[in-house]
């Protein structure tokens, strides 16, 4: 018995099986890097080793950080990094598309069984579709654009187990903010976090997308899902090939050198995390009347269509309180546009939000909008570190869509089950 | 002399390379280096200071700069209980040298922030300048070392495709 872990990297370094612990070099199936992280980084590096990239149709480069343009120091950043997606002929290239984490799987490109660096911590995303995917920084990636290569340490697999059945208005933020108050910030030790349960398996590919996307926040190197017939649809729909094999990948079964931490989805409520942790998370209802002036449903981890599906449930057919700002940013073109046709960013208008262009932004402090000192958020985003978010005094809390909407319909922090019955 | 910036909290990416100045050069970056934590690190610290953290050292954003300013403003190695991976990684791909604390042990009470410390490498040892008082880091397996030796990852590639 091998986890899916030790089963993708055994194929990854040509191997029949691998045992944690080990140092292996891995080939690399696919390379994603962004605006920020990338090719201005990359670049010089790659020129000092005199090396093109071992191969143009295994990168992705996706912008989304410098997004909108907005000074001519990120307007030479975009240029920069169009020349050099020409120099290399690279022909997977995204420009303000939306964020990598979410373009990279809707353009087709993971599948389960492949073995994926990107140049961002929210790397482990493509952990939903069944692929062992990791962020690295920007000189040992332009170590994988050298040599196609990488080495690794085998990873102990960690499962997180969520049996039963979550309950209306509790979602895959819920769970993981719950996950990151039970394990830590530092729980995942940097090994392979694999989801499990009946309730992992009935979320959608876009709510799997956030456990694998936070596996970042626990600390692990890749946050894995098993795939099953809904990956495989995704895959198909995002005009993807399915490898052949796929099935074999279905691997979730616990082993002699993996532990478990069980929860339950059906005793879950909603969660708000309080500055500056995602660890520190409570019930909603332990923050209720928490006043704050910005409610933010953006980003890879809280903006994607599901988000926007789930925030305009709430705000259907209501009003944002007076003294609070709405900003929404899609996190994907894609998303964007099957909002608008589903009638979703309508209703968010119709409420008071605000929309601001599909990339990184605030979340990651970039661009105007960035939170003012002494501002508090509450944010559908991944991380509420001290300062990350923009100034030093402001404080971000983090909730589900849901939870946010709601919130921002009362003018204070509220378990959204309190609006919703009335 | 080095000197020891020691840090109890889990220092993140954010505090060592905050988003707005992502942008700019890595010398005006470097400036708000752990501003939003301690304000007059990125104006005090020294070439040859060591740092020493708690647990999850660097955890947050993939940012190799978190790790970089560190090296530009002069830190000699970083110490802590335990780092996160990616950002452990970014420290040894350039060259700086990045150790654990021994698990289940304690820093004598003596090391304390602002002590004069002495970092040896070779043995992964850090003393307490001019008294004996030292603590034995967990060793770098021998590849890591070899990447620290040769300067980090780049330097490490440029002598592979050399000696092709």
């Amino acid at each position: 018995m091998i986890t899916l872990a030790q089963k993708i990297i055994a194929n990854a370094c040509n191997r029949s099986k691998v045992e944690q612990g080990e140092v292996v070099v891995c080939s690399v199936d696919l390379a994603m890097i962004h605006d920020s992280g990338g090719p201005r980084r990359v670049k010089p590096i790659l020129e000092k080793l005199n090396r093109k990239v071992w191969n143009n149709e295994k990168v992705v480069v996706v912008t989304d950080h410098y997004v909108p343009i907005e000074s001519e120091e990120t307007r030479a950043i975009q240029e920069l990094t169009k020349k050099w997606v020409l120099d290399q002929d690279i022909q997977n290239f995204y420009d303000q598309q939306g964020i990598c984490h979410v373009v990279v799987p809707e353009k087709g490109h993971l599948k389960p069984g492949m073995f994926c660096v990107g140049g961002d911590s929210h790397s482990p995303t493509g952990g939903a579709f069944g692929a062992y995917m990791f962020g690295i920084g920007a000189t040992e990636m332009a170590g994988v654009l050298a040599t196609g290569e990488i080495w690794l340490k085998v990873p102990k697999t960690i499962f997180i187990k969520w049996k039963g059945k979550l309950n209306n208005l509790v979602t895959a933020k819920d769970m993981m903010l719950a996950t990151c108050r039970k394990i830590g910030m530092g729980g995942g030790e940097y090994q392979a976090i694999q989801y499990i349960g009946e309730a992992i398996y009935d979320l959608s590919i876009q709510d799997r997308m956030t456990l694998s996307n936070m596996a970042a926040e626990l600390g692990a190197q890749t946050g894995l899902i098993a795939p099953d017939d809904k990956t495989i649809d995704y895959i198909k729909n995002s005009g993807g090939t399915v490898p052949e094999n796929w099935k074999s990948f279905r691997l979730d079964e616990p082993t002699s050198d993996t532990s478990i931490n069980e929860f339950d989805a059906s005793t879950l409520s909603p969660q708000i995390a309080a500055p500056h942790s995602p660890e520190n998370s409570e019930n909603a209802n332990e923050f209720a009347n928490t006043v704050f002036d910005v409610a933010y449903i953006g980003a890879c981890t809280g903006a994607k269509y599901v988000d926007l599906a789930a925030a305009a449930s709430v705000l259907k057919g209501r009003k944002i309180a007076s003294g609070i700002s709405l900003k929404v940013a899609p996190a994907s073109l894609k998303d964007e546009k099957q909002a608008l046709e589903d009638g979703i960013l309508k209703i968010l208008q119709d409420a008071g939000a605000e929309f601001l262009p599909n990339s990184c932004g605030i979340c990651a402090g970039y661009g105007k909008d960035r939170l003012a000192e002494g501002q508090v958020c509450l944010s559908s985003t991944a991380r509420n570190f001290q300062g990350r978010m923009g100034a030093p005094t402001s404080e971000v809390y983090l909730a589900s869509p849901y939870t946010v909407a709601a919130s921002a319909v009362v003018g204070k922090m509220t378990d959204p089950r309190e609006l919703m019955v009335n | 002399m080095s000197r020891l910036w020691l840090f109890e909290e889990t220092i993140n990416t954010d505090v060592l390379a905050p988003g707005f100045y992502m942008k700019s050069p890595l010398a005006k970056l470097s400036q708000h280096c752990l501003e939003a934590v301690r304000p007059e690190f990125a104006s005090k610290v020294k070439k040859g200071d060591v740092l020493l953290a708690g647990d999850n050292m660097g955890v947050g954003s993939s940012r190799e700069q978190a790790a970089e300013v560190l090296k530009f403003l002069g830190i000699s190695c970083i110490i802590a209980k335990s780092f996160a991976g990616i950002f452990y990684r970014n420290a040894i791909n350039l060259g700086l040298p990045a150790f654990l604390l021994p698990k289940d042990s304690q820093l004598p009470k003596e090391f304390v922030d602002g002590s004069s410390v002495v970092f040896d490498f070779e043995n992964s040892i850090l003393f307490l300048e001019g008294s004996g008082i030292h603590i034995n880091l967990e060793p770098l397996p021998t590849f890591l070392q070899e990447l620290i030796n040769d300067g980090g990852l780049v330097p490490h590639l440029e002598k592979r495709f050399d000696e092709k």
